[in-house]
């Protein structure tokens, strides 16, 4: 099975994360840039099922220069083969244009099976799985917890507001996975040493067909207007419990008129 | 005035979810409201005097099979077929997952622009949405189409305006592309009588300091008593004390209540992503440097085993 997983490179959600002052996007050049994390669950869950039913791996990025140190980190978790997509008119894309990218370069690959993490922790956004799939045509089998595949035949287990749903779909298909789908491998000191040499192709727009103008900030669907800091948080009174913290907290709440 | 189109959220349990209420409020700022029900056979009867409490002058249906027996596709292909007849001032869903995901497939199917986790719409378009953790406020707009925005839960006040809906039945013509998704099976967990996490004006988590499965009992005991519903931070879901399906953070449920309860939860990056827009929030923590007091209005530091049983029985002397 030809699997290809999207990976999103993203500011490291632990530090301190800005939008730019000069054009309003993500703040990605002083920021420390990490994996997505969900997007390991992703490439987990492609490794699996390479091993039980054989097939190639192969990582999915639109991203800048940089987003080559994620394109390695996560092919030293076991991928074949990474495609970075990379041109200079990307910056500042919206989603709808970034789906009409990656959908073109998904068309490219001719993959089976499309695996994506369930957002990304930057944007949070969670529409790029169906965009996809409605560009492409196929089947969307979002937030995954469970996959099983069987042939061509797709089975997904779902969290919902209500408990759960099973959907299923055949291939070709795109899948997103939430954390509990499963528990990313770490990278190995071999997979690092081996993920040096493993094949990046580049893929510029004109690779892909894509005309400039339809994506960037002149392709852009929406725009941020204006972005400020929110002051944070102060903390009010904290008192230590000496036999009566409860009671106090009850207090507190019937002044707040919560009791 | 034109039409605002809000798809609504329903639950076969609770009926018309507070969000929807919340949307309805919106869009009678923006214009006319109509709702939108896509669902089972029946559902729009069965939602229409709700909807129409809240000022929905008109109902728009499609139900059935079609609809319902696969994931969102069908449900954007019907709405895309509307919004392109009735030319909305804009498109109003729930920022949750299957609003988000009707809404996606809406953006490419009429080439338009989509704004996400929106808190606040103005009449010209301009939405407000909180970003990075609740960390950075964002104004933003659609520039190629209308507003179709989704609106993040207990971001609107909810308020009556009686209205009397008429239900007009949109004809269905799915294809098969929006039939690759079959649902097979729908299993219903929740159970109780507690409100949705997202949609609780009171939250009281739990997390690795709570212990044990067990304990959570403790959780759920102060909830039900403040009328909340019940988190979990995702070391208390990663041990295994309590489901994923609630749990709090930047992995799981982003959360806005009045009041937010953090029992034995020390307040990692993680967790303050799905919680710190929360109105007021109270921490009981036994590590007195834990970052959870940093955001809590009102924090005691002590153990949680001895607070919250004395908490419980005083606001039941109270009551």
């Amino acid at each position: 099975m030809n699997i290809v997983v999207l990976v999103k490179q993203v500011p490291d959600s632990g530090a301190d994360r800005n939008l730019r002052n000069d054009d309003n996007t993500v703040d990605r050049g002083s920021a420390n840039n990490v994996i997505n994390e969900m997007d390991e669950y992703a490439i987990e869950e492609a490794l699996k099922i390479k091993e039980a039913h054989g097939g190639e791996v192969t990582i999915l990025t639109m991203g800048p220069d940089r987003a080559t140190e994620s394109i390695r980190k996560a092919l030293s978790m076991g991928p074949d083969k990474a495609v970075h997509v990379l041109d200079d008119a990307l910056h500042g894309s919206c989603a709808v244009a970034t789906s009409k990218v990656l959908a073109a370069a998904l068309g490219q690959l001719g993959a089976d099976l499309v695996i994506c993490g369930a957002e990304s922790t930057d944007g949070r956004v969670q529409v790029m799985p169906h965009m996809i799939a409605e560009r492409l045509g196929v089947a969307a089998l979002t937030g995954a917890r469970k996959l099983t595949v069987d042939g061509a035949t797709l089975t997904v287990e779902r969290q919902t507001e209500e408990g759960y749903e099973v959907v299923t779909a055949s291939t070709p298909a795109v899948v997103s996975v939430w954390d509990t789908i499963n528990e990313p491998r770490y990278p190995s000191f071999k997979g690092i040493m081996a993920a040096k040499k493993k094949p990046v192709q580049t893929l510029s727009l004109a690779d892909l067909g894509v005309a400039a103008d339809e994506v960037g900030f002149d392709g852009a669907t929406s725009a941020v207007v204006e972005h400020t800091k929110r002051p944070p948080r102060s903390g009010g009174a904290k008192i230590t419990d000496e036999g009566e913290g409860g009671v106090k907290l009850v207090e507190f709440l019937a002044t707040e008129k919560f009791v | 005035m034109s039409e605002v189109l809000v798809v609504v959220e329903a639950t076969k349990e609770f009926g018309v979810k507070k969000v929807t209420l919340e949307m309805l409020t919106l869009a009678r700022e923006l214009g006319t409201p109509s709702a939108v029900v896509l669902g089972g056979a029946g559902a729009a009867e069965a939602l229409s005097g709700k909807l129409g409490e809240y000022g929905a002058e008109k109902i728009y249906a499609a139900e059935g099979d079609e609809i319902d027996g696969y994931l969102v596709a069908p449900k954007a292909t019907v709405l895309a077929e509307l919004v392109k007849r009735v030319q909305p001032a804009a498109v109003l869903l729930a920022s949750a997952q299957e609003g988000k995901e009707i809404a996606a497939r809406l953006a490419v199917k009429l080439d338009n622009g989509i704004l996400t986790d929106v808190v606040g719409l103005d009449a010209d378009g301009t939405a407000t949405q909180v970003a990075f953790a609740g960390s950075t406020i964002v104004k933003s707009k659609v520039t190629r189409g209308l507003p179709l925005v989704t609106v993040r839960p207990n971001s609107v006040t909810p308020s009556p305006a009686a209205a009397t809906p008429a239900i007009e039945q949109l004809s269905v013509s799915v294809t098969d592309t929006d039939k690759l998704a079959t649902v097979v099976e729908r299993v219903a967990e929740q159970k109780g009588s507690r409100p949705e996490l997202t949609e609780a004006g009171v939250v009281v988590s739990g997390g690795r300091g709570v212990g044990n499965a067990d304990n959570f009992k403790l959780v759920e005991e102060l909830a039900d008593l403040l009328g909340g519903a019940v988190g979990a931070s995702r070391a208390a879901v990663d041990s295994g004390f309590y489901p994923h399906q609630f749990q709090v953070g930047q992995t799981g449920k982003t959360v806005s209540p009045q009041l937010y309860v953090a029992l034995g939860i020390s307040g990692a990056i993680q967790h303050r992503a799905g919680m710190q827009t929360s109105k007021t929030i109270v921490a009981v923590n036994k590590d007195g440097e834990a970052p959870i007091f940093e955001l809590a209005d009102f924090g005691v530091v002590g153990d949680l085993f001895k607070i919250v049983p004395q908490a419980a029985e005083e606001i039941r002397k109270r009551k």
